[in-house]
């Protein structure tokens, strides 16, 4: 009984603009995580907010933040040598494969978890698709970097400013019916991972989806995200859960819970 | 069969409750609990209009225990209505609502409320430890006011009424009398123990609230006292709550003087089905102890 859920502190050693509004902030601080796992970065006095880990390698990790509100304002007035306080790492992670032929669907900001996946899946002899969308060129994130790896590299955009006009899921579409994966993986908007994993459903190819919901303790008691109807915690039996699973949960694709544990309806 | 039970009239399969404030938000949430082998579970609190609860850190954990400051989050008593209706509609296990208010109108109101509400009784919380500030100091700090709470509850209450009580106070039997002459049917004892965690790095309580509530196994022994206390105090029932983790400890529990157990902080520790857990290793003591039902176990430590 000596687990214990008490703050970590590390020095930030590196910062990486990715695009316009979201850094990468890699940390100094030991930690064992997987792809698909999650910090909760702590402001003394403010909030300790969930962040998907965008790499980790035992000694260093990096969470990639986008700048939308106070808290991430907040992070990014961090400078190279400040303190990154943080708890975790908490909930489950990606089944990396082994020589098989991996796709990632990312949109928006998952693609930081992926590319991460993708990096992994590619050590284990894995070829990879990465597919990855967003709403103009500019807020594409990490395709040069796992281009640079030496990855295929397929981008969407809602204009059309890069890549393919369109979305992801008809990107995935194409390449199943041109070059069928083993396996598919994504992290982005709850419908976009809806229709991936129906699609893949449909198609008969496993799939894991990393599923967000308002998180407050991050290790299993406070309840606040227990999905409908299964009740299962997503910060721990989750986020990353199989395509199949995410099917049985009744508000996938259709609603979450605020902080008060309203229902909120998507779209 | 060993650990069939009954506390005021409500069948429970087995002793182990799930105490208020561990998941219990959601139909799902509770019912997932359920499968997991609870006997009976205590809903999170509700009040009337609901709230937003304290920013993170609401809880962290130590070697001894778990410090929370969730700050009573909850949508209402009316979104809660469909909750529970929806609960029933799946599930068997008694359910139990807990309510917290800012005074005796709205304990009264919030328990008229649930009279039509498909629940086995109503916990009254009159002692969280985090809301000093909002609410005052907590109902149960008072034997006077903890009895006003109680009573106001009784009135429009259809169904049993359990009353939570602090271990802060000087003498926990005085409030214990004082709620069963109000009319209380059980006392739940016993609440988080207020507390406070300081980190050294960034000079600050790591609970957004500074101070929270203690739980888990640095409490039982404060527990165990509190009920024992309460044991040869009053009549009613006893839900003893505070640091259960095993079998074995649910057993000390009861021979303190507890009907059942509640079983919140060890979900962390023993993950969601401590329940199951609980209830095999309390099979186990029993064989070996050579009782033939868990009833039999109630107050012995009193002699």
């Amino acid at each position: 009984m000596h687990t214990n859920e008490l703050p970590k502190h590390g020095k930030i050693v590196r910062i990486e603009e990715e695009c316009q509004d979201v850094e990468s902030f890699f940390i100094s601080s030991k930690m064992e995580a997987l792809p698909g796992q999650f910090i909760l970065a702590w402001i003394p006095g403010m909030d300790a907010k969930p962040f998907c880990i965008s790499s980790c390698d035992g000694s260093r990790f990096s969470v990639t933040v986008c700048k939308v509100g106070p808290f991430s304002e907040k992070i990014f007035e961090k400078k190279i040598g400040d303190t990154f306080s943080y708890f975790g790492p908490y909930g489950t992670s990606f089944s990396i494969p082994e020589n098989q032929h991996l796709a990632t669907v990312g949109g928006g900001y998952g693609a930081a978890a992926l590319a991460w996946v993708a990096k992994e899946a590619k050590e284990k002899g894995c070829s990879v698709d990465f597919i990855v969308g967003a709403r103009k060129k500019e807020s594409i994130l990490f395709a040069k970097k796992v281009k640079a790896a030496g990855m295929n590299v397929i981008i969407t955009t809602d204009d059309g400013s890069a890549g393919l006009k369109g979305r992801t899921t008809d990107a995935l579409a194409d390449l199943i019916k041109n070059s069928r994966p083993d396996v598919v993986m994504t992290v982005g908007p709850e419908m976009m991972m809806y229709y991936v994993a129906k699609m893949c459903q449909e198609q008969n190819i496993p799939c894991e989806i990393s599923m967000e919901r308002y998180m407050k303790c991050g290790f299993g008691v406070c309840g606040q995200c227990c999905v409908d109807d299964l009740g299962i915690r997503m910060c721990k039996e989750g986020p990353v859960i199989s395509g199949d699973l995410a099917l049985q949960i009744k508000e996938f694709g259709k609603y979450h819970r605020d902080r008060q544990g309203r229902k909120v309806m998507y779209g | 069969m060993r650990l069939q039970t009954e506390l005021c009239g409500i069948k429970l399969s087995n002793p182990t409750v799930l105490a208020s404030g561990i998941m219990g938000i959601t139909a799902s949430s509770m019912g997932l609990i359920a499968e997991n082998g609870a006997g009976a579970i205590t809903m999170k609190s509700i009040n009337t209009e609901g709230k937003t609860g304290h920013p993170n850190p609401i809880a962290i954990t130590f070697d001894g225990g778990m410090l929370n400051a969730v700050g009573l989050p909850n949508k209402g008593i009316k979104e809660t209505l469909e909750e529970i209706k929806e609960f029933k509609e799946q599930c068997s296990a008694p359910l139990f609502a807990s309510i917290f208010a800012q005074s005796v109108d709205e304990f009264a109101e919030l328990t008229k409320q649930l009279y039509k509400a498909q629940i086995d009784a109503i916990e009254i919380n009159i002692s969280c430890p985090n809301c000093d500030d909002e609410f005052g100091k907590p109902f149960s700090c008072s034997p006077i006011t903890a009895a006003k709470a109680t009573a106001a509850c009784k009135e429009y209450a259809a169904v049993p009424l359990f009353v939570k009580l602090t271990p802060n106070v000087p003498n926990i039997q005085e409030i214990a009398k004082a709620v069963e002459a109000a009319g209380a049917s059980a006392i739940t004892a016993i609440n988080t123990v207020p507390g406070m965690m300081i980190d050294i790095h960034t000079r600050s309580p790591i609970l957004f609230n500074k101070s929270g509530g203690l739980s888990g196994p640095a409490i039982k022994p404060i527990a165990l006292k509190c009920v024992y206390d309460i044991y040869e105090a009053v009549k009613i029932p006893i839900i003893g709550t505070g640091g259960i983790m095993t079998g074995q400890d649910a057993i000390e529990m009861m021979m303190a003087g507890a009907t059942v157990v509640g079983i919140g902080s060890a979900v962390y520790w023993r993950d969601i089905d401590v329940f199951k857990k609980v209830c095999r290793e309390m099979d186990v003591v029993l064989e070996k102890e050579g009782f033939t039902s868990v009833k039999e176990v109630v107050g012995l430590a009193h002699k």
